[in-house]
């Protein structure tokens, strides 16, 4: 039953692509977050917090199309990005990446910013009075401990993204080979006649890899642990 | 030459404090809540004084009426604090060449075996933070501040977490470093005894005023 075909292959390989494409974009972009909400004091800084949890609450279908209007051939967001940098997103697989990284950005960004809290404070105080300007407490001693919240993040967002399915159909719509991953797959599968074992075989596939990712977010927050214990 | 003249207030809680040092060690002496340990957060560049002035040998650190505000990472003011703080993700040896990394100071062989040696930390050098006991940390946090090149060096109770064996295990050191290591300190504690053991003068605080100055006779005043 695990014959997997060339097109499920070329599914599976796609979402892959685009979580880990996803993932690594976001990342960056998390931390600076993370760190701006955990430790800095600033206006609007309530409005930051919504605006990173909104993709958490709104419907899936209702982002996608928001990207659609921002960063759709015509949207104001997408023109500039297709004239001036060549970059485009609609009906193409870093499309789906962004629809991806944007659902997959509150799970990315909780983990790494209750890590950075959980730094001591003192610490960084410490590393100040050695001469450290704030830059390099946050490269020498806030990162570093905090790197297991942010590999936990990253596996988080991963899982989110590999699972991603309303705002990616809605953005990039459902194209094999170009945006066509796991989820929109089953969704195609499921309504073709004689597609359950096929469907099937890609719900196998995508238990295995959630799976994965959460025992992996588990491993390193136990790594996180002891880390911040000296050990 | 230490000078320090500053007002703060911390909640209900004010300062309002001013005094002039040379000694090699400046004890600050007061009981807990007196506020020593905001003075020399001060001092440090840790905590803005609300009005006032600070100054080491002629540089001014702080000056509320000019706005200056010097950070803490640019005053090369030492600090160990009573809870050591060492980085538990570094190594001993990685923790004592922390401060000469982050001055952009070139790697001295000599400095780091003199300064070990007169801790005795040479045999902790591969170890971890975790795996030290009290007496060790601090000494290493000691160290640490000492390996940093510091113009002054700010001591918080460095023995305040520590019992009373291990006291008598830090103190001698603590001896050492103001006979050998020629860095003025300043030295904070609630402990007479202490006081009189280390320090040349004493600035006596309470409830965030400076209530007398001189020297060690006005522990027993």
């Amino acid at each position: 039953m695990l014959d997997i075909t060339p097109t499920e292959w070329t599914a599976i390989l796609l979402s892959l692509r685009v979580a880990a494409v996803a993932t690594l974009m976001a990342t960056p972009v998390g931390i600076a977050l993370a760190w701006l909400l955990a430790r800095r004091d600033f206006w609007g800084k309530s409005l930051l917090d919504a605006l990173v949890h909104l993709p958490l609450v709104l419907p899936p279908v209702v982002t996608g199309y928001l990207l659609l209007l921002a960063f759709g051939r015509r949207g104001p967001l997408g023109a500039v990005l297709a004239d001036y940098l060549g970059i485009v997103f609609a009906f193409r697989w870093t499309g789906a990446a962004l629809a991806c990284g944007v659902m997959s950005f509150p799970l990315l960004v909780r983990p790494i910013r209750l890590s950075i809290e959980a730094v001591d404070h003192r610490l960084e105080q410490a590393a100040e009075t050695l001469g450290a300007a704030p830059w390099r407490v946050f490269a020498t001693v806030t990162l570093p401990l905090s790197l297991p919240g942010v590999l936990a993040g990253m596996v988080l967002g991963f899982a989110k993204a590999i699972g991603e399915f309303g705002a990616t159909i809605t953005f990039v719509s459902n194209i094999p080979g170009e945006t066509q991953t796991i989820s929109s797959a089953i969704y195609s599968l499921i309504q073709t006649p004689e597609g359950d074992t096929a469907a099937l075989r890609l719900v196998i596939v995508s238990i295995v890899i959630a799976v994965t990712a959460l025992i992996g977010a588990e491993w390193f927050a136990r790594r996180a642990t002891q880390r911040l214990h000296g050990n | 030459m230490l000078r320090v003249d500053v007002t703060k207030q911390l909640g209900e809680f004010s300062i309002e404090a001013s005094f002039a040092s040379e000694g090699r060690v400046t004890g600050l002496f007061g009981a807990s809540g007196a506020g020593k340990t905001s003075l020399i957060n001060m001092i440090a560049g840790l905590l803005a004084p609300d009005r006032g002035k600070i100054s080491l040998d002629g540089d001014v650190l702080d000056d509320t009426e000019k706005t200056i505000h010097l950070p803490a990472y640019r005053r090369r003011i030492g600090y160990v604090f009573q809870d050591a703080r060492l980085f538990p993700h570094l190594s001993v040896r990685a923790n004592l060449d922390y401060g000469r990394r982050m001055n952009g100071l070139a790697f001295d062989p000599a400095q780091l075996t003199r300064i070990t040696e007169l801790l005795d930390i040479g045999h902790l050098l591969d170890r971890r933070p975790g795996k030290l006991s009290g007496g060790e940390r601090q000494r290493v946090a000691l160290g640490r501040a000492l390996l940093a090149k510091p113009r002054l060096l700010l001591l918080d109770e460095p023995l305040g977490a520590l019992d009373e064996s291990r006291r008598a295990e830090i103190l001698p050191y603590l001896i050492r470093m103001r006979d050998e290591a020629r860095i003025p300190m300043v030295f904070v504690s609630h402990d007479a005894a202490e006081m009189r053991q280390l320090a040349t003068q004493i600035v006596m605080l309470k409830h965030g005023r400076v209530t007398s100055f001189g020297g060690v006779k006005v522990l027993s005043g």
